[in-house]
């Protein structure tokens, strides 16, 4: 008999219809991967389950879990299998643990509660056995330690410590490692693994990224709109797939944007041994204050019309490089030359050279201004120019560098949340080309989209590439996105590069033993899958 | 948190002597002299020489200030012109009024903030929700004095409750200063609480809308444990601010509220001296007040690193 079953599950937020006969089942021992884009419902699904839904949700259709209708079953009963038969891991471990506790006090916190016999200190002895099940060894670990005291992937193996303390039956993971590294994410894919394995428990694990769930799922629902569209093995789906949906989501995982490589030409960035120090808080009252060194003798050159990458994990300093780059921040030694000018003349950012570049952003949501209209978004690089264009010239620029990101001039004076996540990034980009700038830095550009839409903007970029004649310093913690779109790539650790070359030969032949395991981490699809 | 606790004493030790510095100079700097300015118009100038002489106004500006700040920390304030003694001991007596005053008005703040804040934020939007925060709307409009008048009249001459003012002083017990404290205490308090459960309320909702919570109630917890377990605590941050300021205003601020009920406290006390011109005892209490706005702050920093330990770890 199944473990959970849902069936026909539909939902509403505010006679909103978020769900519609949604069903699916999970197997004790079988891991069911969830896979959809934004919106796709796949979340509120998993809520469902747990019945941890915004007020004023109303839920049909029916729910079994061991045995209990979890639509009908009371707050009382749902309290007693969440967390107890039912475990559930978030993605953004960053904020999944209470600030003011310790990681020991929040594992033991789901045992006390569910036993409430258990001594304290029997709970915190079984929270440092289930830590280290969860790889984080009580020595280094100590019960004591706070969240901030931990990395992300190390706060998400304390999320999962606290949802299998008390080995429950089902484990739903909800974007486990959306937030992580590569290396991280193969990690704790590899600690979701082992434990479904060991416990035999049941897993749904939810994701947008396909790879993630090609390799471990037994079972994969694929889900759009509200709705389940296309159910199968995991195996197998790459070739049994029929739903259209599906086909264009793994075509658009593995999507490679059609470009031509660029002959070097002339250099146009020119990083020369750049040192970056944080300054630390002070040990002692009255000691030197101590430093962090960021970036540590970082040299390297970008030329016209080129495409570099620049890999790393989180920590690596390479967000420090590029603020250092953008003129945001001072270096502590070296210099940072674009056309043979220096970045800084002076103490200040030089403005004729700083306009010869322009940034776009991870955060599609964040990095505008709520109350600006697009029209006065984009134009806030021509302050940046001696004489900024008026009247008509300046209506102009803004049509064109709209439309040639395949937006429309109407779109101007419309304010950002209008916009989707892929078109606030068209906007981001059309920002960037509205003083026709020739380097355009691409800091996680694409890491927050959802694959198909990644995959148009990485056209967008390739073609405004041709087009304009631009060079991109393309920064990301995505391997693949990297290999489809660059022509170079550096690889940076500990704020040193180790490691760099032709991007095809850095991922076809690393030589260092760093750049290997970025590259073996990289979560791949079957063989064949991205054909259709 | 030893080093915590050390870092935010050298500050308060900063603070304060920033702060002697700028009430010397504000004395300093007012136009014509002090000893005339006291004395009035009328004077006769052997008198002005006198009280020159007595405050030392003939000597060196630097030799003032450190003799003005040696006396402060021995306790030694100076004699006040008007009353004609010590102005440590007339500041002391005022402040067994005015110190449980506050301290009385603060713990019935709290005592009515904290379950208000906490039931309307956990039944957001709802009736009792709205209704909450309407009354707390009107305690924060209506002027307190206003309404200690009313209570005046309601249970001290009407319900013949309590005394319509005066303070019978501790020496005649506990129990009678502490009634002849309440009336004057809950009409300090009333629009304390309602700006304190205001901000109680939008911390709280805020923090219950945090990623936290909902992996506490994944873990089981009922929505009331997740609260007090997880909540609370966190939403303690900007509660803990608005309490300092609050204690500091209780302090100095009660001025309307003891003339209402006739009680000889610091407020009174400041009002008095200003229009009596006796500057020594107002620079006196400028100092001590000022030290207790900081001292407060003090210890609302600590509180802060014994909430957070992420506050512990920068320091």
């Amino acid at each position: 008999m199944s473990l959970l079953i849902i069936d026909k599950l539909s939902l509403s937020i505010d006679t909103k219809p978020i769900l519609q006969n949604v069903s699916m089942a999970v197997e004790p021992g079988q891991i069911r991967g969830v896979i959809g884009e934004s919106g796709s419902g796949k979340s509120m699904t998993a809520f469902s389950v747990l019945q941890l839904l915004p007020d004023r949700s109303t839920c049909s259709g029916r729910i079994t879990f061991a045995g209990h209708d979890l639509l009908t079953a009371t707050e009382e009963t749902l309290c007693s299998i969440r967390g107890n038969d039912i475990g559930m891991v978030f993605q953004e471990p960053m904020t999944a643990l209470n600030p003011l506790h310790t990681i020991g006090a929040q594992v033991a916190e789901t045992i006390r509660i569910h036993e409430p016999k258990t001594s304290r200190r029997e709970a915190m002895r079984r929270a440092a056995a289930t830590l280290e099940r969860c790889e984080l060894p009580n020595a280094r670990f100590p019960l004591s330690r706070y969240p901030h005291e931990l990395s992300g992937g190390q706060r998400q193996r304390v999320v999962i410590a606290m949802a299998i303390a008390l080995q429950p039956k089902l484990l739903i993971a909800d974007e486990p490692t959306t937030a992580l590294d590569v290396t991280t994410q193969a990690e704790i894919l590899d600690l979701l693994r082992r434990l479904v394995s060991e416990d035999g428990m049941g897993l749904m694990l939810i994701t947008h990224d396909l790879a993630v769930v090609s390799g471990i799922a037994d079972r994969i629902s694929i889900m759009r709109q509200g709705e389940v569209v296309e159910e199968g093995d995991g195996a197998t789906l790459h070739r049994t797939m029929q739903h259209p949906y599906t086909k264009a989501l793994f075509a658009a995982s593995g999507h490679q944007p059609d470009r031509a490589p660029q002959p070097p030409t002339a250099p146009l960035l020119q990083v020369k041994n750049v040192v970056r120090d944080y300054t630390m808080p002070r040990k002692t009252l009255f000691g030197a204050p101590r430093k962090f060194r960021a970036v540590d003798d970082v040299s390297f050159t970008l030329n016209k019309g080129e495409s570099l990458g620049l890999v790393g994990e989180s920590g690596c300093g390479k967000s420090t490089l590029t603020r250092a780059i953008l003129g945001l921040d001072k270096t502590q030694g070296g210099e940072i030359l674009i056309d043979g000018k220096p970045v800084f003349a002076g103490n200040t950012p030089d403005r004729a050279v700083r306009r010869k570049m322009q940034v776009v952003f991870q955060d599609p949501y964040g990095s505008f201004n709520p109350r600006h209209t697009v029209e006065r978004l984009i134009t806030e690089p021509f302050h940046l120019l001696d004489t900024p264009p008026k009247g008509a010239d300046r209506a102009k620029a803004i049509d064109e560098a709209l439309l040639s990101v395949g937006l429309t001039p109407a779109d101007k004076s419309k304010y950002i949340h209008e916009f989707s996540g892929g078109q606030r990034q068209r906007i981001a980009i059309a920002r960037a080309l509205i003083i026709k700038s020739e380097l355009i830095v691409l800091d996680e550009a694409v890491s927050a989209l959802d694959v198909s839409i990644r995959a148009q903007i990485l056209d967008l970029l390739t073609d405004l590439a041709a087009r304009f004649g631009l060079t991109y310093l393309f920064i990301s913690h995505d391997l693949s996105v990297v290999r489809s779109i660059t022509d170079r790539v550096l690889v940076m650790q500990a704020g040193k590069i180790v490691e760099r070359g032709p991007t095809e030969q850095i991922f076809v032949n690393p030589q260092r033993a760093y750049t290997k395991s970025l590259i073996a981490a990289i979560p791949t699809l079957p063989e064949g899958a991205t054909d259709a | 948190m030893l080093r915590y606790a050390l870092k935010r004493l050298q500050s308060l030790v900063i603070s304060l002597v920033i702060a002697s510095l700028v009430i010397f100079a504000a004395i300093e700097v007012i136009p014509g002299d002090p000893a005339s300015f006291m004395l009035g118009f009328n004077a006769k100038p052997e008198a002005v020489e006198a009280l020159r002489d007595q405050l030392g106004l003939n000597q060196s500006l630097i030799k003032r200030y450190f003799s003005w700040v040696s006396g402060l920390l021995t306790g030694n304030f100076g004699t006040s012109y008007t009353y004609r003694s010590p102005v440590s001991e007339i500041i002391g007596d005022r402040l067994w009024i005015s110190l449980p005053l506050a301290v009385y008005a603060l713990t019935l703040t709290v005592l009515i903030a904290f379950p208000a804040g906490i039931f309307a934020a956990t039944r957001r939007g709802s009736r009792t929700d709205v209704a909450v925060m309407s009354v707390t709307q009107l305690g924060v409009a209506i002027p307190n004095f206003w309404f200690a008048i009313l209570m005046v009249l309601l249970f001290s001459i009407n319900l013949r409750w309590f005394s319509a003012g005066g303070f019978p002083g501790w020496e005649n017990g506990f129990w009678p200063a502490i009634k002849a404290l309440t009336l004057p205490a809950i009409a300090l308090a009333l629009p304390q609480a309602s700006i304190l459960a205001r901000v109680m309320r939008s911390s709280l909702l805020d923090t219950l809308g945090q990623d936290y919570i909902r992996t506490s109630r994944a873990k089981g917890l009922t929505r009331r444990q997740a609260l007090w377990r997880h909540a609370l605590r966190n939403a303690l941050i900007p509660v803990l601010t608005i309490i300092g300021l609050q204690f500091s205003f209780l302090l100095a601020g009660a001025i309307i509220i003891e003339n209402v009920f006739y009680l000889p406290g610091l407020g009174r006390l400041v009002f008095q001296s200003i229009s009596q011109r006796d500057l020594i005892v107002v620079e006196s209490v400028v100092m001590l007040l000022v030290f207790a706005v900081i001292l407060v702050n003090f210890t609302v920093d600590l509180a802060y690193a014994w909430v957070d330990p992420r506050l512990r770890a920068r320091a």
